[in-house]
C-alpha cells in the first residue's frame, strides 16, 4: 500500500463525507421535520472502508476543513463557529465513531461483511456519536440529560439505522466488486 | 468553492489570524462562570457589535445562523416545558453569541492565513513521517474532490432517471461508491507518477 494511496484516499472519504452534507436530497425517509442529514453516513463509511487509522484521519480532515470555513456541513454549516454550538458533541462523535466502525470493522475481517457492517455501524455510527454528542448537547443547551437524550438522540435513530444499512449496502457491494478497496479487511 | 470568507480589508482583517484563534479560546472559557440574563444579552451585543464594524456587508453575513435557528428554537422549547423560560433565553444567547464570535474569524481571515496559523500544530505529526505538505495537498484533494463526487452522482441521477421516471434513489449509493474509488485509484496513479505526495523533496535528489 503506497503512501500516495493512502492519502488520496484520506482525502476522498473526507471529501465524500462533505458532498454527502450537500447532497441532503437522498431521501432517507422518516425526517418528520428535522433535516436528518447523510453525513453520518460518509462516517460509518469512512471507517468500515479504511479502518480506524485512516478512517479517522479522514474524518479528522473533513472537519479540519470545515473549521477552515468550508459550508460543508449539512445545511451549509461551517467555520470555528459549529466547534462552540451545540452539536458540536456529534462533530467529535464523528471522529470517534469513525475510529470505533474502523476498529470493529478490522476485528471482525474474517467474518461476514455484512454481519461486520452492521456491528461497526451500529455501535460506531450511532452508539458513540450520540454518547459523545448528547452530553454537549445537554450542557450547552442547559438541559438535564433526559430532556437531552428526548430531543438529540431519539429523533434520529430511525434515521441512523436506515444509514447503517445503506453503509452496510455499500460495504457488501465493494467487498464483492472491488475488494482492494476494503483496506479495513486487507 | 464557496466560504464564509468575505474580502475586505477592515481591522479585523489585518488581525492576525493566531491572535484571533487565541481571542476566542479565551473567551470561551472566561464567560463559563457568568451564567445571568444581563451578561448573555451583553455578550450577544458585543458580537452584533463587532459585525456592524464591518458595515452593511458584516451585518448581512449575521444570516449564517439561520441554519442552526430550528435548534435553537427546540433548545428554547424544552426549557419553556420544563418552567424556565428565563434560562431558556440565556442558553439561546449564549449559544448564538459564541457560534457568531466564532464564525467572525471565519469571515475576516482567508483560508490559507488560517492554514498558516493552525500549521504549527501539525509539526507532531513528523514524528508519524507526516509532513504539513502532505496535510495542504490532502485539503486541496478535498476541495477538488467534492465538486467531481457530485458531478459523478449527478450523471448517475440522470441515468436512473431516463430509466426510470424517478430521480433519486437509495439504489444509486452502491454505483456511486464504486464509481467513486476507482476514480480516486487514478488519481493516486498520476500522483505518483508526477514524484508522489512528497514531491521532489531534497533528500530525493542526488
Amino acid at each position: 500500500m503506497s503512501s500516495d494511496r493512502s492519502l488520496v484516499q484520506i482525502a476522498f472519504y473526507a471529501a465524500l463525507i462533505a458532498a454527502l452534507g450537500l447532497v441532503p436530497k437522498i431521501e432517507l425517509g422518516l425526517a418528520g421535520g428535522i433535516p436528518i442529514t447523510a453525513q453520518s453516513l460518509g462516517v460509518m463509511l469512512a471507517g468500515m472502508m479504511l479502518g480506524p487509522v485512516r478512517g479517522g484521519l479522514a474524518v479528522a480532515l473533513f472537519l479540519f476543513l470545515v473549521a477552515l470555513g468550508l459550508p460543508f456541513l449539512a445545511g451549509g454549516r461551517g467555520g470555528i463557529g459549529v466547534f462552540y454550538g451545540a452539536t458540536a458533541g456529534y462533530l467529535a462523535g464523528y471522529f470517534v465513531g469513525a475510529i470505533v466502525v474502523g476498529a470493529i470493522m478490522k476485528a471482525m475481517r474474517n467474518m461476514n461483511v455484512v454481519f461486520g457492517a452492521i456491528v461497526s455501524g451500529i455501535i460506531g455510527g450511532i452508539v458513540v456519536v450520540h454518547a459523545l454528542g448528547v452530553p454537549v448537547l445537554a450542557y450547552k443547551a442547559g438541559m438535564t440529560l433526559d430532556k437531552a437524550i428526548i430531543v438529540g438522540s431519539l429523533p434520529f435513530i430511525p434515521g441512523d439505522l436506515i444509514k447503517v444499512a445503506l453503509a452496510t449496502l455499500v460495504a457488501h457491494t465493494i467487498a464483492r466488486g472491488l475488494p482492494s478497496a476494503m483496506l479495513s479487511r486487507s | 468553492m464557496i466560504s464564509l470568507y468575505m474580502a475586505g480589508n477592515s481591522w479585523a482583517h489585518r488581525l492576525p489570524a493566531r491572535l484571533k484563534l487565541i481571542f476566542l479560546f479565551v473567551l470561551s472559557l472566561l464567560i463559563i462562570p457568568f451564567n445571568t440574563l444581563w451578561f448573555s444579552a451583553l455578550l450577544l451585543a458585543f458580537v452584533v457589535a463587532l459585525y456592524a464594524t464591518l458595515g452593511k456587508q458584516g451585518l448581512d453575513k449575521l444570516k449564517v445562523v439561520r441554519p442552526l435557528l430550528w435548534m435553537m428554537g427546540i433548545i428554547f422549547l424544552v426549557h419553556v416545558f420544563l418552567g424556565d423560560i428565563e434560562q431558556g433565553i440565556i442558553a439561546v444567547l449564549r449559544l448564538l453569541a459564541m457560534v457568531l464570535l466564532a464564525n467572525f474569524i471565519s469571515i475576516t481571515t482567508h483560508m490559507e492565513a488560517l492554514m498558516d496559523a493552525v500549521e504549527p500544530l501539525f509539526k507532531p505529526l513528523r514524528v508519524f513521517g507526516i509532513s504539513p505538505r502532505r496535510v495542504s495537498l490532502a485539503v486541496a484533494l478535498v476541495i477538488r474532490f467534492v465538486p467531481v463526487l457530485l458531478a459523478v452522482y449527478a450523471s448517475l441521477q440522470e441515468a436512473y432517471k431516463a430509466r426510470t421516471a424517478h430521480a433519486n434513489s437509495w439504489r444509486l449509493l452502491a454505483p456511486f461508491a464504486l464509481h467513486a474509488i476507482k476514480m480516486t485509484d487514478h488519481v493516486a496513479e498520476a500522483l505518483t507518477a508526477r514524484g508522489g505526495a512528497d514531491g521532489f523533496d531534497d533528500h530525493k535528489r542526488s
